[in-house]
Formats: C-alpha cells, structure tokens, sequence
C-alpha cells in the first residue's frame, strides 16, 4: 500500500460538536448510497439488465464524499467514466441516474449518455467524461468563465491517476496557475490504469508534475472522508479567495474490476491486495468506527440508515426499470443547440 | 514479428492483458515486452514515438484502443507522418502502421462508437484498410506493417467475434484491390469493414426475392480501386454503398462519386448512400440501432432501387 503524507490514525476519540457528527453521519450516509447504487449497477449487468459496461466506485468513497461535501450546489465538477460516485456526491438523484444506465427517457440525459456519460447542471456536475483526461480542459474553463463572471464559484476536476499520461491536463495547469484560476485537480490513485499498475507508466513523483507549474499539491490517504475533507476546505477557500489552484493527490483502491466484466483480475492484481483494502481500509469501515468510538451513531443507528438507503435504491431501480425507453423520433434532436 | 525484427507494437494494456478485446493474447509472452510494450495513457505520445522509430529505422505498429481516440493523434499522424516523405523530398520514409477499432452498436455511447476512417482517406500520404474478415485483416495487417508509407487499419469491432478461415501461412493482400465478396447482377452494393457482412446479409435476404446483389468489398479506402467498383456498378446497372462513418462529406460520398463519374451513362437509377445517421452515437439501445444501416434497411432500400418495393 503507498504511503501517504498525512495519514490519520484510525478513530481516533476527538472532542465532538453537534455540527461535527451531523456532518460525519451525512458523509456515512452519502458514503453508504454510493456503495449500494453501485452494487445494484454490478446487479444489473449480472442479471442482463443494463445494456453496455460501468465502471463501478466502490471503494474510493471517500474521495467524491469527503470532496463534495466541502463544495457548494452551484460549485462545478468534472468527472471520469467512473463517475457515480462523483455524480452522488453532488446531489444527484438516484432514479434518474438508474434510469439514464438502463438508457431510458427519464434519465439524466434522456438515454444519451449512459453510465459514462451522465451530466447534471442542477447540481453543478458538467459531466462524466468517456476520455480519459477529457476534462481537464472543461474543468480549467468552467474555472476561468467563474473568474470571469466574478461568481465566486470553484470547479473541482476528478481524474483517475492514468490521466496522468495525457498532455492536455499539463497545459491547462500551467494555465490554471499562470492565472490563478478557482480549480482544484483531484487525482484519485486507485493504482491501476485499466489492467496496468500505475508505477509501470508513471515516471518520478506524481506531485512534483504540479509544483513544477507553482500549484500546491498534497498527497493523503483517500479512504479517510475527513482528511479528504478538511483538505479540500483548505484548497476550496484558498480558491474561492482568488489564490489560485491545488493538486490534490488521493491514494484510494477500487474493489472491483476495472469495469464490471472484468472479473479475472488475478493476472494483473493479487487476490491478497484486494483483500488487504477489503479488509482493513475500506473509508466506510474507518469512518464507522470512528462514529460508533465517539458515540456518535451506534451499529443500530447506523443500520437504520442503511435500511433507508436499500429501500430508496430499491425504488430507484424500479423506477429505472419501469421508465420508457426514448421515442425513436429523439434520435436526431439535440446534435444542434 | 517473426520475420522482421524492426516491428514492435506499442499501446495502452496491449501486453499482459493482450487489449481490452483481447485480440494481443499471448503476443507479450511469444515477443517479450520489449518488443509488446505497454504504455501510458498518452495516445499522442506514443503516434510521435512511432512516426520517430518508423524514420530511423523500426516498423512500429501503434495501437490505439478506440478509433474515437484518434482524435488525440490527428497531428501526429496528419501533420507529421502523412506529410514527412513528401517534405523531404522522398528522402524520409515512415513505414508507421496505426491500429484501431471502429463501429457502434456496443452500447457504448458517444465517445466509443464512432468510424472515423474516412478523416485519415481524405489526406494525401496516409493509406487506409478496412478489412471485413478474419482472413482479409491478416493480409492486410501484413502489407501495412511491409508498407514504407503511413498506414491506418481499422478494425471493426465487433468482427472480433466473427470466426473465418485464416490459413497459417505467409500471405499479404495488396492495398487498393477491391474483393467481390458475393457475386451477382441486379444491383452492386459497395461495402466496407463491418458494412460488408450487413451486405452480405441483406443480399441473402435479396436472393429470396429474386434480386441478385453483387457485394464489393473495397478492402481499403485509400487507395481505393475504382475500377472494380465502376466495373461492378457498369454491369449490374445499381448500386448502393454503405458505410459505418457518417454519411455526410463520408466515405460513402466519395465513392457514389466514383461511381456516377464512371457509370453514369450506364446506371438505371441514382447511386444510394447508406451510413451512420448524422448524430453523436446515442446510448440508448431503442436509438443507437436506428442510427447505423442493418441487413433490413439496406435490403430494403436494394429493393427500392429494383423497383421492387
Ligand atoms: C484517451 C483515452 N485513452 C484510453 C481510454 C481507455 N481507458 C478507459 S479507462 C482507462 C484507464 C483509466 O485509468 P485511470 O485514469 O487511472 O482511472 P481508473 O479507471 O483507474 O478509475 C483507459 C485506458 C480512454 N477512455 N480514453
């Protein structure tokens, strides 16, 4: 497992305030929806249901959570082909975003886009992004159009650390920081590009690439939603103040395959890593047992949370699958705005 | 591989997982990696290494996932490598070959579904295949990998599935030789890569309706055999052609220009273009399989043609 600066200790007892546990239970929440969202996508292609692939977010939680929690509705988000839980943790609502993966006319974006493309301006998510890197373009713009209109907005950019390899994320950060653009690049290394392990294709150390361009980056350990999000405050203010970017750097793991026919992972990864992270990493084990050693939510408490959560999914998905499939006559509407 | 040892292949998961397709399986195991190299997610990076070791030397073949990606190599290829022998007075070469995919109906949205060889058959310096079969992608595979020219070939997706006679020997289909894949005297319908087998289909369909549809593989768009093709469309009086690029300023306009400017005085109708719909590749099942041509439609509009509706 890499080393991270700035790992937390696991629960650690710390002084509570009211506000304190709200927020760390709407994380576990949060947390929770995405995990079961995605283990009713893994579902639904098992059972034939879902037309194409997904990638599933199971596992890296902690990062779309801990980050949009520390943003505003009308903040800005980019994201990747593996981009639910991004989506959710910006508010998005669950029926629509089943209903657009089964490719129905009440989805997001009517069937259009599918799984890997799901956008919603409501909650400031202008989308995943079926290239890799593709965003970091419409990331660093979305930030120079907020400087511009003086809106005060920040836009976050979510990449998996594979877009590390593309040239376009290097020119706009040089740009981001030659003119101290509201954007914050989130890297979440989950190891693997695809089926490759990250170090086989990425040279020297990561956080150097940004602090050649003068952007402050830090790397922490991704699975701890309140490291990620304390971190992220600092750099969503810093922005909002009009001192430009950051690089943020979150070490995390995905549990599944790369999408969710990638079931023969033994080639590329040990069955034991997975374990390892399974076991003693998983960011909603951590934050659990920091909410039960602090007495914030004990085990029944939390189960009826997730009770809650299993019951919304579940309609959700009945929603999804009871929705119409688009009108043949939408097929040629909305090439042209 | 085996016969040159200037040629590599280099690519994004192309070693131990042989592709996403898994069309490499075994190569990395056969070759070594040094010769099957994995590489970052830079597909501009890795064109201008190509057009680089193809100049001094090697046989590159550079493999790039999805066609869609193409995009992220265009001055590399079109800038560079199209332009380089020709700049330099023929005194450079770049025996580069660029592997890729094409075609929709995979539910794969927007960004993963498109053909887009029709932009690398507009520039002059590139040679573009498009096989149809197992055994033409190997011939053809060969001659690009043996041309001292830029070569794109675009595979077509979902043909990995399709099984067919590959013989084990040494063999290389020349670039710019149609094949006539069906025989036949009513109507000619011009076809590329994953067009073909639609062509194949619908002319079987046509047969039990009396209609005898002759089908022109055109093996690759650049250079394109416009005498097999003219031939074709002199003889049976019809044509249709049907591609997956789009239709508008495609591959399928070319070649209807081809056709009407050698056939025309002997055609009995107007020459038919068949390809994807003019929009985005949409997710959705119930309209992504309106947007591409299907053994139906083309059998159809063949019929139209006939005057047999
Ligand atoms: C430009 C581009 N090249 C290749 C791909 C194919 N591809 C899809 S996901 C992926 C790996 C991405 O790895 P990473 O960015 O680390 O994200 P992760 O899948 O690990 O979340 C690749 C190579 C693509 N979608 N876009």
């Amino acid at each position: 497992m890499p080393q991270s600066r700035g790992t937390r200790v696991r629960a650690r007892a710390t002084d509570t305030t009211k506000a304190d546990s709200e927020r760390l239970l709407r994380f576990y929440r949060q947390m929770m929806k995405i995990r079961l969202f995605e283990e009713q996508v893994n579902q639904l292609y098992l059972s034939a249901k879902m037309p194409g692939l997904a990638h599933l977010y199971i596992g890296q939680e902690a990062v779309a959570v801990g980050i949009c929690e520390a943003l505003k509705p009308d903040d800005y988000i980019t994201s990747t082909h593996r981009g639910h839980g991004h989506c959710i943790a910006k508010g998005a609502a669950v029926d629509r975003m089943f209903a657009e993966l089964l490719g129905k006319a009440d989805g997001y974006c009517r069937g259009k886009g599918g799984s890997m493309h799901i956008a919603d301006q409501d909650t400031g998510n202008l989308g995943a992004n079926a290239i890799v890197g593709g965003s970091a373009g419409i990331a660093t713009g979305a930030a120079m159009s907020a400087k511009m209109r003086k809106s005060g907005q920040v836009a976050v950019c979510f990449f998996g650390e594979g877009a590390l390899g593309q040239g376009l994320l290097y020119e706009t950060m040089n740009m981001a920081s030659l003119w101290k653009l509201p954007v914050i690049y989130v890297c979440e290394n989950n190891l693997y590009n695809e089926y490759t392990h990250y170090t086989e294709t990425t040279a020297g150390k990561v956080d150097a690439r940004p602090e050649a361009f003068g952007i402050e980056a830090e790397t922490i350990d991704g699975q701890d939603v309140v490291l990620v999000h304390e971190t992220a405050l600092r750099m969503v203010e810093q922005a909002r103040r009009g001192d430009g970017p950051s690089f943020l750097l979150c070490n995390t793991y995905r549990y599944h395959g790369h999408h969710v026919g990638d079931v023969d992972r033994a080639y590329y990864r040990p069955k034991k890593e997975e374990e390892e992270w399974r076991t003693q990493r998983d960011p909603i084990q951590l934050l659990t047992e920091q909410l039960e050693t602090n007495k914030i939510a004990d085990d029944n408490a939390l189960a009826t949370i997730e009770g809650e959560l299993r019951g919304e999914i579940e309609a959700a998905v009945q929603f999804a699958l009871a929705a119409p499939y688009p009108d043949a006559s939408e097929v040629d509407k909305h090439v042209y705005a | 591989m085996r016969r040159d040892l200037r040629v590599f292949i280099i690519g994004e998961d192309v070693a131990e997982a042989g592709t996403p397709f898994k069309v490499l399986s075994g190569l990395v195991r056969q070759f070594g990696p040094e010769r099957v190299i994995d590489s970052p997610i830079s597909e501009a990076g890795i064109a201008g290494i190509g057009v680089g070791a193809a100049m001094t030397g090697m046989r590159p073949v550079v493999d790039i996932m999805f066609g869609d990606f193409v995009t992220l190599i265009m001055d590399q290829v079109v800038n560079q490598a199209a332009k380089i022998h020709y700049m330099s007075g023929g005194k450079l070469k770049v025996p580069l070959v660029i592997r890729t995919t094409l075609g929709a109906t995979r539910r794969s949205a927007a960004q993963h579904s498109q053909s887009l060889h029709a932009w690398f058959s507009h520039i002059p310096g590139l040679k573009v295949a498009v096989p149809s079969t197992p055994y033409d992608a190997k011939g053809l595979l060969k001659s690009a990998i043996r041309d001292d020219n830029p070569v794109i070939i675009f595979e077509d997706k979902l043909m990995y599935q399709l099984k067919g006679p590959v013989p084990d020997d040494d063999y290389t289909i020349p670039f710019g030789v149609a094949d006539i894949k069906r025989a036949g005297t009513d109507i000619t319908m011009v076809a590329t890569s994953s067009m073909v087998q639609v062509a194949l289909a619908a002319a079987g369909m046509l047969e039990k309706e009396g209609i005898s549809a002759e089908v022109v593989d055109v093996r690759t768009t650049a250079p394109l055999d416009k005498e097999t093709i003219v031939e074709s469309a002199k003889k049976t009086s019809r044509a249709i052609v049907i591609d997956e690029g789009y239709e508008r300023y495609g591959v399928t306009a070319e070649i209807a220009a081809v056709i009407a400017e050698g056939a025309f005085y002997n055609l009995d109708a107007p020459v038919k273009r068949m390809g994807a719909m003019d929009v985005p590749v949409p997710f959705s099942p119930a309209l992504e399989d309106l947007t591409v041509p299907t053994p139906e439609s083309v059998a159809e509009a063949a019929k139209k043609l006939c005057g047999k509706p």
